[in-house]
């Protein structure tokens, strides 16, 4: 069990500058994405994408964004809890027991949900049969390689992901890939790659199909792919891999018993606290009135949400408000020097 | 000004005025139509505003840029009339713009 003062759910912007916010007043946090990186949609969706709105920075990438924010906390020392995703909290006497998808447990005066829009997950294919084959022979991430070596593999999406794993199995595996449209959207050195290697006939390639239907009993066997013009083609297989980005997914936090309004969190804008005591929310994944999605909204509600939860991770202390400029006790915990 | 009909896949439709300059996805979110999720809020990051526009108006819908293509393929279900709603700019031409929302956004 970690105990911390504050859990912060989501490693966005929101949730990185909340992090500084609690370290200068004093309190211990620890944060928890389920992403692979710290970020956010800033890195998983526009890592290159200029972003103009963010005050004295008149201009930045997500990525650039993120870094920004990570030195900018590196006082702190804070620990992340990558690919972990919060599962289920509950509330022991006074703290809040957090458990992740991963058995990490954590207790906790207080919860900051900075979550977005919710946790990214792949996208999956649509077709019904697929559920029984899903994390066997039907897969959307790839952890051990050596699995397809010499067997049949079906590779479904467009973009580099499906094209690194294309080039990379073809190795070992026969590779077939599969593509809703004639142009690949992955970089030209792959897309060259790929081409080379259909000249070559180590791997083949159908464009203008989709996934229509999965046959198989215990394991899959083939697969019925579906051209635009509706003439259906099988294909023998051993596998099949589905690469079509992530999609953001409020998942569990919606089974936590906090007031929903559709895929948002209302909470008061004093502390940004939700209907539970001890639990706020910062960022996309809150709603109150006038709210703005924006990044610099989600910095000032982290800063008053920071605040929020010192009362319960100190309650026999008053918090005392001060400045960085001038506080010698927030320059020790931002390690500056005088 | 441009009246414009959103068709849920389960066949309910909804007919909206929407101003000319805002979004059809903006549309449908200010006027909580559901099935357009719009995650991303328009940035053409995500694909959950994806619509199938009606074949008698895609021709005349101004042509996708690259990026949205590219979003597409994200896209749950796509087909050949498929659009990211957050790329369709609403404007006097557009009234009478049928679109139908795919069964889910993803």
């Amino acid at each position: 069990m970690i105990k911390t003062d504050t859990l912060i759910i989501g490693a966005g912007p929101v949730g990185l500058f909340c992090v500084h916010q609690l370290g200068i007043i004093g309190l211990k946090c620890e944060v928890v994405d389920n992403l692979d990186k710290i970020g956010g949609q800033c890195i998983e969706l526009y890592p290159d994408k200029p972003i103009y709105d963010i005050p004295a920075v008149p201009g930045c990438t997500g990525e650039e964004l993120t870094n920004s924010l990570i030195e900018q906390i590196k006082a702190f020392k804070t620990k992340f809890h990558l690919n972990e995703r919060v599962e289920e909290i509950k509330k022991v006497e006074k703290k809040w027991i957090t458990k992740t998808n991963k058995g990490t447990e954590f207790e906790s005066s207080s919860i900051i949900i900075a979550a977005g829009v919710g946790s990214f997950e792949p996208r999956k294919f649509s077709t019904k049969e697929i559920e029984k084959y899903e994390g066997k022979q039907i897969l959307y991430s790839i952890k051990d390689k050596t699995i397809f070596k010499d067997k049949t593999v079906s590779i479904f999406g467009g973009g580099d992901s499906a094209l690194d794993w294309a080039i990379e199995l073809s190795n070992t595996s026969k590779v077939i890939l599969v593509h809703r449209r004639d142009d690949f959207r992955g970089m030209q050195a792959s897309i060259d790659k790929i081409n080379k290697l259909k000249e070559e006939n180590k791997i083949e390639i159908y464009t203008k199909y989709q996934l229509e239907a999965v046959q198989g009993k215990e394991k899959i066997e083939s697969i019925n792919i579906k051209h635009d013009d509706k003439t259906i083609k099988e294909i023998k297989t051993d596998y099949v891999l589905g690469f079509f980005g992530l999609i953001m997914q409020l998942g569990p936090i919606a089974d936590w018993g906090l007031n929903l309004d559709k895929k948002t969190v209302p909470v008061n804008t004093e502390s940004f606290e939700t209907n539970k005591e001890g639990i706020f929310a910062i960022g996309d994944i809150c709603s109150y009135p006038g709210k703005l999605k924006l990044i610099l909204s989600g910095f000032h509600e982290g800063a008053l949400a920071a605040r929020g939860c010192f009362k319960y991770a100190k309650p026999d202390e008053k918090y005392r408000f001060e400045f960085t400029t001038s506080s010698k006790a927030v320059k020790n915990r931002l390690g500056v020097e005088e | 000004m441009a009246k414009i009909t959103y068709i849920e896949n389960n066949g309910n439709s909804k007919t909206i005025e929407v101003s000319n300059g805002f979004t059809v996805m903006e549309g449908a979110v200010q006027n909580n139509i559901p099935g357009i999720d719009a995650d991303c809020g328009g940035g053409m990051a995500c694909a959950t505003c994806h619509v199938y526009v009606k074949e008698e108006w895609f021709n005349k819908l101004p042509k996708k840029e690259d990026g949205e293509e590219d979003m597409l393929d994200m896209a749950f279900e796509p087909n050949k009339f498929s659009r990211l709603s957050c790329q369709l700019i609403v404007s006097d031409e557009l009234d009478g713009l049928i679109i139908n929302t795919p069964s889910k956004q993803g």
